[in-house]
């Protein structure tokens, strides 16, 4: 039996919301069809709507389904993009930073290749944490020019917590649309859609105990943008496809579970966590605490080890049954170095020698236990191994 | 054993991995990520570093049962084979990159790595063969399958590194045996195509790839007494032996066709020549290795045959350490053989020594009365 310490990469489908998915799956109808059986899929849909919507403290008519985070990233950033830049073409500016996830990267840097966007990169300072100063100054001077601010609620790699309301309020000032990618963050601290004053917010199902390919983007009823695929015309004309609704029952229902036991998972997480750190910290002194100082997510922690590659870290820990994770894996399943990390003013080789461990709902004492004991010999053969490669 | 099998995604280290778990080891299957912008599908007859590639990688292991990791190496990668490639070719002479890497990456940096993790071996799916003498040493030797023979890039291997090396396709007749094999075990690399490209050039063109690294600085093309022939784009786009691609206006008098007899990057000279030119008799490489155990008494000549392609046929030689250098003289002529090339050392089918090629000796005498510096790079000196 593994220890799993990986709940950012994904986490287990809660008993609750498996039994709420498959009952739905069984239930015939198609929500945009007319009839009775449509109408109760229909129905089945728009609970779930509201429900989330409840969840996360915004309008039912601001939940946008989604197939997942990545897909709600996209749809945030070029939709804000072509539709400012529609309204007034001097919008190209897009402003983000580094430490930023590839599904909000990516879209960014496709614009800015194919689309005569221009992307400001924010300063991030070695605690991962965005330099607002800056941001202040910038939009005092080039306000005009801004088509949306695009920063994550909260760091998938280093738990950092970036401070949206002060983002909010300085963007506030010159209208200018803020899209947060919330997807690290939702289920795990308070978040309220409305109160933060955001456009759009990306948020994802499998981070908090439901299933894959079921994600929300939440836009405000203010905000406009443009669709990025086209076709029937559902969820407010921004994302055409039939709707899913025994997914978005799921999605809702976990979120529903997850916010109810948040406080409550939110210091016993802490604690768990904490613990680790400092058994790490005992165990070597080779260990760097990332972020340390920062603002962080209760159930994040991240090290990097120098003299030790990830690649070895993470083969020696499974080995002994322990999963955790490094850097940015890619789909070749290749483990560079963190951009993050890198973002953050470390070298490629500080970047390469990280791991991340993340707890949720079924981590128990007994997993950082295990973890600690089997921290030793994995960091002895790493070491071994060196930076080779 | 606790065996790390190295999975390129192609169907020999698949069906290697494959034996190896049948021969009762521990494996794990590992792909080596030897590009930080891998492609996403494989192209032409490239065969390890693609996405694509990885994916069957995986899907192998899958199959065979075996725990799966992708590493990263494509720093070191570039460091020790692809720069090494582009310097080589800067400095006029023509690398072998598979060498470099089974040299360097899968026999150096792989098994390092793979030891230091509590790995007894690394398992591939080169064809070839590791013997025991009367002794207990152990031999590399040539591959049951000649055709598909890849003794001659795992000479670079030295006795310490054959204890670590496990090559489970040695014993096989034949590639098609081996692609029966993984469509018996229900490998969907089964009918996947050869590899024969460098695998880091991904449109196969090694001059144009080249000149994109080196640039283009044309020079003159000259006949072995120094008379201008014509203009070509670029030195390190020329090997020698090559008779293509040269686009000389003037037929050569005798008629014959012209071949590429020395590139010399100093003065960015092109020497072409008849093939007779090419001929030579004796090599001579300043850095070279004992495949296992070395021979007896090296100081006096011995009779071996040596090998300077991957695919090329063996020659009858002498061979000696001479002043600490290798020193190969042929029993007959061998054609188009560039510095940099490896020459590999064989004793009947065992892989005794290997040494990269610094300096080459003509064997016509009469071509001598060449310009002195000409005559000096069909001396090897280039």
């Amino acid at each position: 039996m593994s220890v799993y310490l990986d709940y950012a990469a994904t986490t287990p489908l809660r008993k609750e919301v498996f039994e709420c998915y498959v009952e739905h799956l069984q239930t015939l109808g198609n929500p945009s069809s007319v009839h009775s059986s449509g109408q109760v899929v229909r129905r089945a849909l728009e609970e779930a709507r509201e429900s989330l919507a409840h969840s996360v403290d915004c309008n039912r008519s601001e939940v946008i389904f989604t197939a997942g985070g990545t897909e709600s990233d996209n749809l945030a950033i070029k939709g804000l993009f072509w539709q400012r830049v529609a309204e007034d073409s001097i919008r190209t500016v897009i402003i983000s930073a580094a430490t930023e996830h590839h599904a909000s990267i990516d879209p960014m840097e496709w614009l800015e290749k194919h689309d005569g966007a221009e992307i400001l990169w924010l300063p991030v300072n070695d605690q991962g944490i965005v330099d607002l100063a800056f941001l202040e100054q910038y939009l005092d001077s080039n306000h005009s020019k801004v088509a949306l601010i695009n920063l994550m609620w909260a760091n998938n790699e280093t738990g950092v917590i970036t401070d949206i309301a002060k983002v909010v309020s300085l963007a506030k000032t010159f209208e200018i649309p803020v899209h947060s990618d919330a997807i690290a963050a939702f289920g795990h601290i308070p978040i309220s859609f409305t109160d933060s004053g955001l456009a759009s917010m990306s948020i994802s199902a499998h981070k908090i105990g439901g299933p894959v390919g079921a994600g929300a983007l939440i836009v405000s009823r203010a905000t406009k943008l443009v669709s990025i695929i086209h076709g029937g015309g559902q969820e407010r004309g921004m994302r055409s496809g039939t709707m899913n609704a025994p997914v978005a029952k799921a999605f809702a229902l976990a979120a529903e579970l997850a916010i109810a036991e948040l406080s409550k998972e939110h210091s016993r997480l802490e604690t768990l966590r904490d613990k680790l750190v400092q058994g790490v910290k005992e165990i070597t002194p080779l260990a760097r605490h990332t972020a340390e100082l920062s603002p962080r997510m209760p159930h994040n922690a991240h090290f990097t080890f120098d003299g030790c590659s990830g690649d070895s870290l993470l083969f020696l820990l499974d080995q002994q049954g322990v999963c955790v994770s490094v850097g940015s894996a890619c789909q070749a399943g290749v483990n560079g170095p963190s951009h993050v990390l890198v973002a953050m003013g470390r070298t490629d080789k500080q970047a390469n020698g990280c791991i991340r461990m993340t707890l949720g709902l079924q981590s128990t004492e007994a997993d950082v236990d295990a973890f600690l004991n089997a921290l030793p010999k994995a960091l002895d053969g790493a070491l071994r191994a060196g930076m080779t490669g | 054993m606790k065996v790390l099998a190295a999975m390129s995604g192609g169907v020999d280290s698949a069906v290697a991995a494959a034996r190896a778990v049948e021969a009762g080891h521990e494996v794990v299957g590992v792909h080596l990520a030897l590009s930080r912008m891998p492609g996403t599908l494989r192209t032409g007859s490239r065969g390890c570093c693609t996405i694509e590639d990885s994916m069957d990688a995986q899907r192998a292991a899958n199959v065979i049962g075996i725990p799966y990791y992708v590493w990263d190496f494509s720093e070191r990668f570039k460091l020790e084979v692809v720069d090494d490639f582009i310097n080589e070719y800067q400095a006029g002479r023509t690398p072998n990159p598979c060498m470099r890497c089974n040299e360097r990456i899968k026999f150096a940096a792989l098994l390092e790595k793979g030891l230091a993790l509590g790995f007894d071996a690394v398992c591939t799916g080169h064809y070839a063969s590791i013997l025991t003498d009367d002794e207990g040493n152990l031999e590399l030797h040539r591959s049951m399958a000649l055709a598909k023979d890849q003794s001659y890039v795992l000479g670079v291997l030295t006795a310490d590194q054959l204890k670590h090396s496990m090559f489970p396709l040695g014993h096989t007749a034949s590639k098609d045996l081996i692609r029966a094999e993984a469509a018996e075990r229900g490998l969907s690399v089964a009918a996947k195509p050869d590899s024969y490209d460098i695998c880091f050039i991904p449109e196969g063109d090694t001059q144009d790839w080249l000149a994109d690294r080196l640039g283009n600085t044309t020079g003159e093309i000259v006949d072995m007494q120094g008379n201008v022939l014509g203009e070509h784009k670029g030195a390190h786009g020329f090997t020698v032996g090559q008779r293509k691609g040269l686009q000389l206006g003037k037929p050569a008098v005798d008629g014959k066709p012209r071949y590429v007899l020395a590139v010399d990057v100093n003065t960015n000279k092109v020497v072409v020549g008849p093939q007779q030119a090419l001929a030579v008799v004796e090599l001579v490489g300043n850095k070279f290795t004992w495949c296992g155990k070395a021979y007896d008494n090296p100081e006096e000549f011995f009779a071996a045959h040596v090998q300077v392609r991957a695919h090329g046929e063996q020659v009858a030689c002498q061979v000696a350490i001479v002043d600490g250098k290798m020193v190969i003289r042929c029993d007959e002529p061998i054609y188009g053989v560039a510095p940099g090339q490896t020459a590999v050392i064989y004793l009947g089918t065992r892989v005794l020594a290997q040494t990269t090629i610094d300096h080459t000796v003509s064997a016509v005498d009469s071509f001598s009365t060449a310009s002195a510096s000409i005559s000096s790079s069909l001396d090897g000196a280039v």
